[in-house]
């Protein structure tokens, strides 16, 4: 039986800190669903609920039909790699994969079908200490370890971080190819780029679920005009528009400026004009469609 | 921006074994230039910035950090630069007034020097209130904020910065990135390492490391144009081999 996974107002507290609020969310089986938000906005607490290690003060769940508390079966049939690096440091590529697949009943030979595209770029350095193997490697070892029993749902809490971006699109295209078995894979990310890889994305911060849809639906929300600014002496520019009497935001997005005005609306002659009078002749203005980053830095500030 | 090399790397290289992280790299920065250090996990960075930061030995080649050369002083170097780690640089179970009161002290600086420091930081992060906090209460965007900080406490001429906006949520990694352009106008030479390659497009250059070497090194708009590619992100899906180790 596949299924997909179901939370019903979950809350959790450390203390003081609501490491969660009244996270409600419907994540049909074989969907790519990622929970995007920076560090600290309660993304691993959420997964350790989901693969039950902790449990909720409030709210239910379930996972592929079960109801979290029969977690004995839920181990059975979910993967977990978690955020910090999870495999024996001390032990091989080969052993580390053996040591996952014997506490699950299985070897890898068994599950090579599932696991051989990951596995063969692992396989020269099957001998190699786990703890020797640069960033990307430890993250496929990881998913490997996770993937090794077949499970129903897959849960990745951040594994691309801190990870280069050849790894990480390598990283994707594999769970592209897991997807199209039908498995129902959750997938966390600080990165924002990465909202677009998933079929659906809740954005969280300090907690809260303030947003799920598909990464399109999201990025169309974003209520204004934006404008993207392009120039030499970026940073002075950017500091030149922050006087400017109608900014409603001003952000650097690699190699130029996003901005946004306090109409709604951008009155590009006016502000092309503003710029020219502080001495920004070469700046050249073009309207664009907003990307997730946009959309999530406007509901932050709106929420604040 | 001036013309003085502050780093000045010559045919550097450093081998564990039989394997070569750093395979005779040699570049330069500039006074108060922000040098994006870029490259695929295990293409040499942490290698190299551990060497330039005096707390590895290369097996040859040249490195000099601020005048000094840091093969034979590494200690003096460690006095020169501000250094901030990936991960840790902050004392969780400390207050943050005392970190700061704790670095202070590391580097040598008066006590009445550390006082008045502490306030100005306190004051200008806006963190009067959580002076007495410890800081594992702290979001992570403050924490790398505060770190930073910490490392030009004592008015260092080089900071370096590995991936020091990891996980940082979209406004504050933009605050962050205000703060050095702030030092760096102030004179600050900043090397910085990350993995969000829209940040490399802030840096005045930028050098990509594949495999030990230094596979481009170029103004970002100069980068764009020589591997006719519309993004860094580009520039770097191209020059970095899928197969990295």
């Amino acid at each position: 039986m596949m299924g997909g996974v179901k939370a019903e107002g979950l809350s959790k507290s450390y203390g003081t800190t609501m490491a969660l609020k009244n996270a409600t969310f419907d994540i049909p089986e074989g969907e790519l669903f990622g929970f995007i938000g920076p560090d600290g906005a309660g993304k691993t607490t959420l997964f350790r609920i989901l693969t039950t290690l902790i449990l909720p003060d409030t709210g239910d769940a379930t996972v592929a039909g079960y109801p979290i508390k029969e977690y004995r079966e839920i181990r059975k049939i979910v993967g977990y790699m978690p955020g910090r690096f999870s495999l024996y440091s001390d032990l091989s590529v080969v052993e580390n994969l053996t040591f996952f697949a014997t506490i699950y009943g299985t070897t890898i030979e068994e599950q090579y079908d599932l696991i051989k595209d990951i596995y063969r770029q692992l396989e020269p350095f099957k001998k190699r200490r786990a703890s020797a193997l640069s960033g990307g490697m430890k993250q496929k070892l990881a998913l490997c370890c996770a993937l090794v029993h077949d499970p129903e749902v897959l849960v990745l809490d951040e594994p691309t971080t801190g990870v280069d971006p050849v790894s990480r699109k390598e990283f994707w295209d594999i769970l592209y190819k897991l997807r199209e078995r039908g498995m129902t894979i959750i997938v966390s990310t600080p990165y924002m780029d990465e909202a677009n890889r998933c079929d659906r994305i809740a954005l969280m911060q300090d907690g809260i679920l303030f947003t799920i849809d598909t990464p399109e639906a999201i990025a169309e929300r974003f209520d204004r005009e934006l404008l993207a600014v392009y120039g030499d002496r970026l940073y002075d520019m950017l500091n030149a528009i922050r006087e400017y009497p109608y900014t409603n935001s001003i952000y650097t997005f690699g190699d130029c400026l996003h901005f946004t005005d306090k109409r709604g609306s951008v009155h590009m002659k006016e502000l092309q004009q503003y710029l020219h009078s502080k001495g920004f002749k070469d700046a050249s203005l073009i309207i664009i469609k907003p990307a997730i980053e946009d959309t999530f830095m406007s509901l932050i500030e709106n929420k604040d | 921006m001036g013309d003085e090399n502050v780093i000045v790397v010559r045919d550097l290289t450093k081998k564990f074994g039989s394997f070569t992280a750093v395979d005779k790299v040699s570049f330069e920065v500039k006074k108060g230039e922000i040098f994006g250090f870029l490259g695929a996990n295990g293409a040499g960075k942490t290698t190299t910035m551990r060497i330039l930061t005096g707390l590895l030995h290369s097996t040859s080649g040249y490195a000099e950090v601020a005048g000094i050369d840091v093969n034979r002083n590494p200690e003096k170097v460690k006095r020169r630069i501000g250094y901030m780690s990936q991960r840790f640089s902050l004392y969780e179970d400390l207050t943050i007034r005392e970190n700061i009161t704790f670095y202070g002290g590391v580097y040598g600086l008066p006590r009445s020097v550390i006082r008045n420091k502490s306030d100005e930081l306190i004051a200008k992060l806006g963190l009067e209130e959580k002076a007495t906090s410890l800081i594992k209460s702290l979001p992570l965007g403050w924490k790398q904020k505060l770190a930073f900080s910490v490392a030009i406490l004592h008015d260092p001429g080089i900071v370096f910065l590995d991936e020091p906006t990891s996980g940082v949520d979209p406004i504050t990694r933009r605050q962050f990135w205000n703060m050095i352009y702030e030092a760096a106008s102030n004179g600050v030479t900043v090397f910085i390492t990350t993995h969000y390659l829209d940040e490399a497009e802030y840096c005045d250059r930028v050098s990509i490391m594949v495999a030990g070497r230094i596979g481009a090194l170029n103004t970002p708009s100069g980068l764009k144009k020589e591997f006719h590619a519309d993004s860094i992100n580009d520039v770097f899906l191209k020059l970095a081999r899928p197969d990295n180790i």
